[in-house]
């Protein structure tokens, strides 16, 4: 089998009612994609056979965006022009590919090549001094800050943060570039805490993501 | 309040990122349909009453989409129950009950139809009713309002929701479905009055409409008889029953958030030819049809194309008596043994050959085996008609674990008619017999988890006169069972005894039932199936309010001749045959399966036209030839009691 086994990156966008699907969920509504497009995916051998899918980045529920990356394992070799074929007719509503390549199997995992992620925060509300805020928030030494009943420092986690120009719609925007490696990611919900905006009244979306060594 | 589809939409941005799993409440999924909704006549909302993950699991509502969805003239649309940090939300902003297709609020269908497969999901109903802004009693509903339709095995008694529904569908929907809609139409059309419309829908075959009918009750409270207020009606409803299975539904929205069942499920058949005396199931969808295992093949082919599930179920109230079970299950596992499925067949026999078919289906799970022997000794089970030896059980149970399962999953009830304390050690007896026989085979890893529930005698079945267990009765046994079941490899799962007050108080209610429920829901009752939500106490004080006694429905002795506020609705399985049904397991005296002997219990003389139309294996009753009855059959027939409908075509 591990001859013919072949490793395709997939670059999507996730929109629409589909991003209120968390990230186990959206492993298996890829799956199910797979399936109907009658492709042959490769399973992890074991009592519970696994699709083999990985996902570079667990986007938060309710995120948007148009920078995810998924790679998955074929049994046989699917060519770029099947994939086209196939695929798009069983995707859901949501889920658009950007493009699609062909990986070597000996490349390491998907997540160990991120290192960090771009995010723009849109307001549903205007907001005053909101250039000004980034830049006092960038100034401390750090940012203590609580997530599931544990302390941790946001600063060294914020690489960029800017209040942008000429946001979409009309709505004020922030730009936020975080850091996203194993056991180190910044949350751009939290970056909005820490500037006094509720994240309720905001609306984020995820536009790149940046792999180590600047693939 | 929020009218339109995009003042919802725009509310749903805003509290979908504040409430637990948003992806319930988005619709978008794949399979869904969208029609367009100027250009669509006619609307139906088809609501399950409790949460997405347990609607999207349900066969009935995913097939009366798939039909109502083929007709051009109709739309089909979803609505589940919000939990209650989405519906606190929804009450707060002003937004009604929606469909998850096109953001509709529901009062701006013309139908809207419950399903109603289990009692506890009455509160919901009269719950998401209010949510929609739509008036909770019949009585209060204009022309401006949808007609509220409601359907499902809990039905088949509908007295205790009688005030809230416009028209019960009694028995299988797939025909009258259509039919519904067509009446709909036709009185749309003509500017009549509701009244009108109800009438016209009362004279369908399966057709209930309690507005037209009144319970009367004699001095001591006891139900006497229903009386008739509308000539057209009749005076029994039978069952609606397709009498051929149409090919199975293929189309299956595929969720993206995790449901109970996420997969491809088919009835392979409907209804049971074993009879067990407390099964509810087992009486009300007589007569046995099959469908043919090429057309199962190619059902499960097609869907696996449609949705990409990686689970199918071959779903009947018995798997091991499908004719050709063997053959479906090889046929299963060599047509699709590529595409890394797992199949479940459920409700296996107690045989040996259970475990053979379970075999076949090579890449099962190997981490649980389920049997429901029901009693523990072979006296109770002749009692309720499900005769199995001891010895069969444990060397079927051997015959498991030496096949390579650890885990025997055993169902059992407690509170069976006559039963004994004697009784109830059987089962942690018989547990721990077959937990030994699991060590010796496969040593440390052998585990027996017994799932021990409360008998609840429901309507139209043999036991329907049985009193129910008392609380306290229920407690002094399940405290027996909780310590004779501990100790490495065993494990016991119950249900609370309030849990089974409820179900019985809501299965056995009159129409006086629907004050309790009515005032149960306005002191919060709503998920009652849930333990994070039910409150015994509410329903207490619900009973205290309306001067109902609660033991009344539950503990009350009933003399065989009894009448019951279900009788008009004729499941055709003779009252007759179930009152001569439950003498005999006061005698221990068991029937066998009704594919080797007719028992006569009333389906065949109801329904001899449809059984001829439909000749040979299609039903697993006897033929039907000639167009004359006998006189066996006419002893048989309560001619009295049947319907005009039926009657006419006799």
């Amino acid at each position: 089998m591990s001859e013919t086994l072949t490793r395709i990156r997939i670059y999507f966008s996730k929109t629409a009612s589909i991003r209120f699907t968390g990230h186990l969920d959206l492993q298996r509504t890829w799956e199910r994609t797979f399936r109907r497009a009658r492709l042959p995916i490769a399973f992890r051998q074991g009592f519970n056979p696994q699709a083999r899918l990985n996902l570079a980045l667990a986007l938060p529920l309710g995120f948007t965006s148009q920078c995810e990356i998924l790679d998955v394992w074929f049994e046989n070799p699917v060519s770029i022009s099947e994939l086209e074929t196939h695929l798009v007719p069983a995707l859901p509503v949501g889920l658009e590919i950007n493009r699609f390549q062909e990986v070597t199997l000996s490349e390491p995992a998907l997540q160990t090549q991120i290192a960090s992620a771009e995010y723009h925060i849109t307001m549903d509300n205007q907001l005053p001094e909101l250039q000004a805020n980034c830049e006092k928030l960038l100034q401390s030494p750090s940012i203590i800050r609580q997530w599931k009943g544990k302390n941790y420092d946001l600063r060294p986690l914020i690489l960029e943060l800017r209040a942008l120009p000429d946001s979409p719609a009309g709505k004020q925007c922030i730009f936020v570039h975080l850091a996203a490696r194993e056991g180190a990611t910044g949350r751009p919900e939290e970056v909005a805490s820490a500037l006094g905006i509720s994240p309720d009244l905001t609306k984020v979306h995820r536009i790149n993501l940046v792999f180590l060594n600047n693939e | 309040m929020i009218k339109n589809p995009a003042e919802i939409q725009e509310t749903l941005e805003c509290i979908l990122p504040q409430v637990q799993k948003p992806g319930r409440y988005t619709g978008g999924e794949f399979n869904q349909v969208v029609k367009d909704w100027g250009k669509t006549e006619l609307k139906v909302a088809l609501v399950f009453p409790d949460l997405y993950e347990l609607g999207m699991s349900n066969l009935g509502l995913a097939i009366l989409y798939d039909i109502l969805n083929q007709r051009p003239d109709v739309l089909a649309e979803r609505a589940f129950a919000p939990w209650s940090d989405m519906e606190s939300r929804m009450r707060s902003s002003g937004t009604p009950l929606y469909s998850l297709e096109t953001m509709h609020p529901l009062s701006s269908f013309d139908v809207i139809g419950f399903s109603l497969p289990y009692e506890t999901l009455y509160t919901n109903t009269i719950n998401l009713l209010d949510l929609s802004g739509i008036p909770v009693f019949s009585s209060e509903r204009t022309s401006e309002h949808p007609l509220i339709v409601a359907g499902g095995h809990a039905t088949y008694n509908p007295e205790p929701m009688a005030p809230f529904v416009d028209a019960f569908v009694i028995g299988e929907g797939e025909e009258i479905i259509l039919e519904i809609i067509d009446a709909v139409k036709d009185w749309k059309g003509q500017g009549k009055s509701r009244r009108e419309l109800l009438i016209s829908l009362s004279s369908l075959w399966g057709i209930y409409v309690p507005a037209l009918y009144k319970p009367n009750y004699g001095d001591d409270g006891v139900f006497i008889g229903i009386q008739v207020l509308e000539k057209k009606a009749p005076r029994q409803v039978v069952k609606r029953i397709t009498a051929k299975l149409p090919p199975p539904t293929t189309r299956f929205i595929v969720p993206y958030i995790d449901t109970v069942h996420s997969r491809v499920p088919v009835e392979i058949m409907r209804g049971c030819t074993r009879g067990c005396r407390f099964c509810q199931a087992g009486m009300i969808t007589r007569p046995v049809r099959e469908r043919p295992v090429e057309e199962i093949i190619e059902a499960i082919s097609q869907a696996l194309d449609n949705t990409g599930f990686e689970e199918v179920g071959l779903l009947s109230l018995s798997s091991s008596d499908y004719t050709d079970i063997l053959q479906l299950v090889q046929e299963v596992s060599k047509r699709f043994a590529s595409r890394h499925l797992s199949i479940s067949l459920p409700s296996l026999r107690i045989e040996s050959f259970s475990v053979d078919l379970m075999d076949a289906l090579k890449d099962a799970r190997r981490s649980g085996f389920t049997l429901a022997p029901e009693a523990a000794t072979e006296r109770m089970r002749e009692i309720i008609n499900k005769p199995v030896t001891d010895q069969q059980l444990l060397d079927t149970c051997r015959e498991i674990f030496s096949r390579g399962w650890h885990n025997i999953k055993l169902y059992f009830m407690i509170g069976h008619p006559a039963e004994t304390m004697e009784d109830v050690k059987a089962i942690a007896r018989l547990c721990k017999d077959v937990l030994q026989i699991g060590k010796q085979i496969i040593g440390g890893r052998a585990q027996v988890t017994a799932g021990v529930s409360t008998f609840v005698a429901k309507p139209h079945t043999p036991f329907q006169w049985v009193v129910c267990d008392t609380v306290d009765q229920i407690y002094a046994k399940q405290r027996y069972l909780k310590a004779a079941l501990r100790g490495k490899g065993l494990k016991l799962n119950w249900n609370s005894p309030e849990d089974t007050m409820l179900e019985a108080w809501l299965s056995r209610g009159d129409r006086r039932m629907a004050d309790v429920i009515y005032e149960a829901w306005r002191m919060g009752a709503k998920f009652d199936a849930w333990k994070e939500h039910f409150n015994y106490q509410i329903w207490i004080q619900a009973f205290e309010k309306t001067g109902l006694d609660p033991t009344f429905y539950t503990h009350r002795e009933r003399p065989i001749d009894e009448s019951f506020p279900w009788d008009h609705i004729s499941t055709t399985v003779r009252k007759k045959f179930l009152t001569e049904d439950y003498l005999w397991s006061l005698q221990g005296k068991t029937r066998v399966d009704c594919r080797e002997r007719c028992f006569a219990c009333g389906i065949l003389p109801t329904f001899a036209d449809l059984r001829r139309e439909n000749p040979g294996d299609t039903w697993q009753c006897p033929e039907v030839k000639s167009r004359k009855i006998s006189t066996q059959d006419l002893e048989l027939l309560n001619l009295e009691s049947l319907p005009v409908l039926v009657k006419s075509s006799l």
